[in-house]
């Protein structure tokens, strides 16, 4: 077992008293244990504080320091907090995100812990973006849908469907910009947002593998097919279907767009439900449909980000540490943790239950059976940190003056060179 | 023009100096180098060793991270140089434990991230920016100095109004970039300015998502604590303005732009001076207002300046180019250089005379 060799004394301790099947078995863990989390927003704080409380009860032995920093801060806190070696563990996210600690070595490979507590099953979904350099380094506890989340009131009032197909998509927005509404809210002064539809609109005109290959920096940016996505995107822009102004907007600051009615939809994660729902939308103004597909061809991929917790290389508690995770990664947890009444997102352990809530459903339904073409973490999870950046630049210039596309597929093709 | 109105000057008692021994004599060497000794250790800790350690990264590739160390367990049969070459896979292999130290894997590539920087489209608007910056900047030292006149004038409260004025340069940094941005923010009825400008009969503007009109958006918010500093400098400046020589003046027919302009300005020199470099910092060091108002954008870093992109490739959430950055920070310090090598210069003259 490879965590005896640690140098913490605590380790040292732990490891003795357990056999290498152990792992599954929390008790005779003990020690201090150190966890710095992300999840600083009121529910995900209370989740974060309750999985420790619960961790605990049946760990006596474990003393958990908890440390929450708030979720934009630990973005660029944990490059301290790892390599400082204060942590045992800690938040963050799958995908490419992972890359730069993973290849730093700063992440612990716990490729083991997956086998032998039988996580390859119960997680297999997501094992895909969680394995990189041919280990596993960390486990995932939450995700979420994004689709299109819209007025059903008026799309009824003006008697349209949730589209399908891009022609009932573009007729529909039509009707929706003629009785003077825009179709999208967005907010893009902090560019992700915009990610979100290169996403959608990318895997639906040129399908989940061609993203996955620009995203890997294997396909020029001035590729047509990826101007082919741009003008499918232009389209939606010159008739309008966005609100204006959007650049100088957060996310937060585009939703009442949506809550006043000036537009019809929002293309989001489904974190947008609650603040959605605490503005005073109900369930019957408040509806769900999966981006409509565009080339009917192609299966449609989805974006579906997940939140993760990790094991640090350094970390002085790495029995107490695994403990840790099996017991996040547990399908029992995972249930509560994710319900309605907690982070109201989607499990990812295939044991686990989903909480009975329209949009919820909608979104559990949507991957398991309508995902065929291949789940995605979100651009600046899938495309590497500088590539992500200055693209998600380039999507907002975009949006802003699509006469500029030459210019900003020039720039991004120019960093994907130098980048990769 | 407001008139001009002084305080008689205050005269220090000259100190009596002490008797000459030859005991005095060595305390008082060595006095004044302990005084400056903690100084001293500060400035080479922060400030004298990071300018060389930017020199010196901006040489290397690295992204920021150190690795954590490992080296064989004895009776494993591997080397410690073979651990090392494992990389992260180091972790995994049983004979290979961690040292508890790191290693800094960066990668030296010369003059590369400086050639980079040549032909980077980004770091010349940053640079443009900077420029603007520096060029409206200015504008806080003449706004100021008309504040401080008119507000040079025994009034019942004029110490409120003082304060008032000199309030914005209170305020965070954050705090004058959010007020403006909702004093900005787009769509007929949502920002004051629009709200305004509609009166007149004058469509919404978009300053801060506007890709020409965002950089000066953020100036506009940036001199309005910059003229309050200068204000106040300028207000303490003008108590040390001789009342003799205005009242010499006077009597010779100076008034209005004239008494101004040749008797009161020149002895306004001091406070002109410190003005003009806590606008020149103030200008370079724009940093905080343009993360609030704009992060940057709209597009591709259109606000940005030099020290906002260095930031942004370097330590932002997507930023891992610590050597690309510190080439950004060593030309943004070689600007500053030549300003403060003029400004050096111009002490050590008046030293001298």
């Amino acid at each position: 077992m490879r965590s005896i060799f640690k140098t913490s004394a605590a380790a040292l301790a732990a490891a003795t008293m357990l056999s290498g099947a152990a792992y599954a078995d929390g008790h005779g863990v003990s020690g201090p244990l150190r966890i710095f989390s992300d999840m600083s927003n009121p529910a995900p704080r209370a989740v974060m504080e309750g999985m420790v409380e619960r961790f605990t009860e049946a760990n006596p032995g474990v003393e958990v320091e908890l440390v929450i920093t708030d979720r934009e801060a630990w973005k660029t806190q944990i490059r301290n907090v790892l390599q400082s070696g204060t942590a045992d563990i800690v938040n963050w996210y799958a995908g490419n995100r992972m890359a730069p600690y993973v290849e730093a070595g700063l992440f612990m490979d716990i490729s083991d812990l997956w086998e032998e507590g039988g996580l390859t099953e119960t997680l297999a979904s997501t094992q895909g973006s969680m394995t990189m350099d041919d280990g596993i380094w960390g486990v995932p506890y939450t995700y979420y849908q994004w689709g299109v989340y819209y007025r059903e009131d008026i799309f009824a009032e003006l008697g349209l469907e949730a589209p399908t197909t891009w022609e009932e998509e573009l007729s529909n927005c039509q009707a929706i910009v003629d009785s003077g509404r825009s179709c999208y809210t967005i907010g893009t002064q902090f560019l992700w947002t915009a990610g979100g539809w290169f996403d959608y609109l990318n895997m639906r005109t040129n399908g989940y593998d061609f993203h996955m290959e620009l995203t890997a920096g294997e396909v020029p940016w001035t590729d047509d097919r990826v101007r082919a996505t741009f003008e499918n995107w232009q389209t939606l822009i010159d008739m309008g279907a966005f609100i204006d102004d959007h650049q100088s907007y957060s996310w937060q600051e585009a939703l009442p767009f949506m809550v006043n009615g000036e537009a019809t939809a929002y293309l989001m994660g489904n974190f947008a439900v609650a603040p959605l729902r605490e503005a005073g939308l109900s369930d019957d103004q408040l509806g769900f449909y999966q981006f409509p597909q565009i080339d009917a061809s192609i299966e449609p991929g989805e974006d579906a980000p997940t939140d993760t917790f990790h094991i640090a290389a350094n970390a002085e508690n790495v029995e107490a540490a695994e403990a840790f995770l099996l017991f996040v990664a547990s399908a029992e947890n995972q249930t509560l943790i994710n319900n309605g009444d907690n982070l109201g997102q989607l499990p990812v352990n295939s044991e686990a239950g989903v909480d009975d809530d329209e949009f919820l459903n909608a979104g559990f339904d949507m991957l398991s059976n309508n995902a065929g073409g291949g789940i995605a973490q979100f651009f600046d999870r899938d495309a590497p940190a500088e590539m992500a950046q200055v693209a998600m630049q380039g999507f907002q210039q975009f949006m802003v003056d699509p006469s500029t596309l030459d210019q900003v597929l020039q720039i991004l093709e120019g960093a994907r060179q130098r980048i990769y | 023009m407001a008139s001009v109105t002084t305080n008689p000057p205050i005269t220090a008692a000259t100190p009596t100096p002490p008797a000459p021994g030859p005991r005095r004599f060595s305390q008082q060497t060595i006095a004044p180098w302990l005084f400056l000794l903690p100084a001293f250790l500060f400035f080479a800790t922060y400030v004298l060793v990071p300018i060389v350690q930017s020199f010196y990264i901006s040489l290397y590739e690295w992204n920021g991270l150190y690795s954590p160390e490992y080296r064989a367990v004895e009776g494993s049969g591997l080397t410690d140089q073979a651990c090392a070459e494992l990389g992260n896979r180091a972790g995994r292999e049983e004979g290979c434990e961690l040292t508890g130290d790191t290693v800094w894997n960066a990668e030296y590539v010369g003059m590369e991230n400086y050639a980079n920087l040549y032909s980077d489209p980004f770091f010349w608007t940053s640079l443009k920016n900077n420029v603007i910056w520096l060029l409206l900047y200015f504008l806080a030292i003449p706004g100021g100095l008309f504040i401080a006149l008119f507000l040079n004038q025994k009034v019942f409260g004029m110490r409120l109004y003082k304060s008032l004025f000199f309030f914005p340069f209170v305020l965070s940094q954050v705090v004058v970039g959010l007020v403006f941005s909702w004093f900005m923010l787009p769509g007929a009825d949502e920002g004051l300015l629009n709200v305004i400008l509609g009166w007149f009969g004058m469509g919404p503007v978009n300053i801060l998502g506007n890709n020409t009109t965002a950089t000066y958006g953020i100036i506009a918010a940036g001199l309005w604590p910059q003229t309050a500093y200068c204000m106040i400098l300028y207000l303490t400046g003008l108590n040390a303005v001789d009342p003799e020589q205005i009242e010499a003046a006077r009597l010779d027919g100076a008034k209005g732009p004239k008494m101004l302009w040749y008797v009161v300005l020149p002895q306004l020199w001091p406070a002109t001076f410190i003005a003009i470099v806590v606008t020149v910092i103030g200008a370079l060091r724009s940093f905080d207002l343009i993360t609030i108002m704009t992060n940057g954008g709209p597009g591709f870093y259109n606000t940005s300046v030099l020290a906002f992109y260095m930031y942004d490739v370097a330590l932002s959430e997507f930023g891992f180019r610590m050597g690309y950055g510190s080439a950004i920070a060593v030309i943004l310090f070689l600007i500053m250089m030549v300003y403060i090598a003029g400004f050096l210069w111009k002490m050590w003259r008046d030293e001298k005379a």
